[in-house]
């Protein structure tokens, strides 16, 4: 969706002010939300992908305003209702009142380490041969999907050249909403600088996206 | 900071948030507070950009480590004991007299948790977001570093779940240090890409 956080080539956004020394979180509440967004996500309810898009569908003026943890855990309050975990009463209260649901999965403990040093590898069996090789001159879609997805806007429409084969992966656009992995080839996608912002461009940059075979089609 | 002030001002509603939602998901059950630790434990002692440096003082000492970082970058940075979540699948770039690369994520905040820990605030801002892959000598002269005209930029956008680890040039006058010392060299921003490592003198004043 062609929402906030698409924000590759926007303007106005001001300085990025670095800051020296950064400590891991700011607040208490920040470390908070980091883990119960993991462990919330354990319980397997939603995966990574409907994670995003919760948090990419934040309105935008609510999505730009936010620090990242709030975004994060304005996603986790809003899956949380949407799959019944909780309801709109514990939440105002921050108490338990209904019962609990069931849920797929839950970390102990001593599950943490383990889950984490695994991650989720997001690699599939490749349904097909991949459509193009390293090297090859693709063009990239124009699509506005109202849903999910990787493309970004300023890479929609353009010539580039596939610079890497990365194998077959879950297809984002369809796994955030309820349309199963189906695994998609990955490609590493290269654009001029000029390809993708115009003559004035900086002639000596490139810039390159992973896009799935869905994304793309020959130039 | 704006962003700062603004997190000041939200932040008893924030934390009222975040304190109801982690206790209707504990008391029901979903969530045991101890794996909240756990996760916490993680991320605050284990995970972090000294792992990256490790792999790139690595990379600068062994000549071989370096060829399997750079063809399999997963496999070679579990040699180290690195990997799992946001690291799944690990591509590293190598900068060179000729190349500087760098790496943002213009949709969400991906980056690569076992080598560099989590995003420092800055990359998940829309400013970085917004600005890295239209004007990179823009954002890299807000971090003091300037490039020659003449080096290319390769901005790599982690739109999927590829996560890259920017291998920097290793610094002048460090021939024959350990592993351990060039790691010290190794600053997290300069395996973002918007910094370089830091020379030997600099290091040893700090």
């Amino acid at each position: 969706m062609n929402g906030a956080q698409d924000l590759g080539g926007m303007m106005g956004f001001g300085p990025i002010a670095p800051e020296a020394d950064e400590p891991m979180f700011h607040h208490e509440w920040e470390r908070r939300a980091h883990a119960v967004t993991l462990a919330a996500g354990a319980c397997g309810l939603w995966n990574l992908d409907i994670g995003r898009h919760a948090r990419e569908s934040l309105p935008p003026a609510a999505y730009l305003s936010k620090s990242y943890y709030d975004i994060w855990i304005s996603a986790v309050q809003k899956l949380a209702l949407r799959t019944g975990m909780v309801d709109e009463a514990e939440l105002r209260s921050g108490k338990a009142i209904a019962a609990a649901r069931p849920v797929p999965g839950k970390w102990l403990a001593a599950d943490v380490a383990k889950a984490l040093a695994e991650g989720t590898p997001y690699t599939r069996p490749a349904p097909a041969p991949a459509l193009f090789a390293a090297g090859a001159t693709i063009r990239t879609k124009v699509m506005n999907p109202t849903t999910h997805t990787r493309l970004p806007q300023y890479a929609r429409g353009k010539s580039g050249v596939v610079e890497a084969v990365r194998g077959c992966f879950v297809f984002p656009d369809s796994n955030a909403h309820g349309g199963g992995e189906d695994p998609r080839w990955l490609y590493t996608v290269r654009f001029t600088a000029r390809e993708l912002w115009g003559a004035d461009a900086d002639p000596s940059l490139e810039v390159s996206i992973d896009a799935f075979e869905p994304y793309l089609e020959r130039a | 900071m704006s962003d700062h002030d603004h997190d000041h001002s939200e932040l008893s509603e924030v934390e009222l948030r975040v304190r109801a939602l982690e206790t209707v998901l504990v008391e029901k059950g979903y969530i045991d507070p101890t794996a909240l630790d756990a996760i916490v434990e993680t991320y605050e002692h284990k995970v972090g950009p000294r792992n990256g440096a490790r792999v790139v003082a690595r990379a600068w000492s062994d000549p071989e480590f370096r060829a399997r970082l750079l063809s399999d970058a997963t496999s070679a940075i579990a040699e180290l004991g690195y990997g799992g979540r946001q690291g799944e699948h690990m591509v590293a770039v190598e900068n060179t007299p000729g190349r500087h690369n760098l790496v943002v994520c213009t949709l969400c905040s991906c980056y690569p948790w076992p080598v560099l820990g989590s995003p420092p605030v800055w990359y998940k801002s829309p400013a970085y977001r917004s600005r890295a892959v239209i004007d990179p000598r823009g954002v890299l002269a807000e971090f003091g570093v300037e490039l020659p005209a003449e080096t290319q930029i390769r901005v790599w956008d982690s739109t999927a779940e590829i996560r890259y680890l920017v291998i920097p040039m290793r610094p002048d006058d460090t021939l024959g240090l350990s592993e351990e010392r060039l790691a010290a060299l190794v600053t997290r921003d300069s395996m973002i890409g918007v910094g370089l490592p830091l020379s030997p003198d600099s290091a040893e004043v700090r």
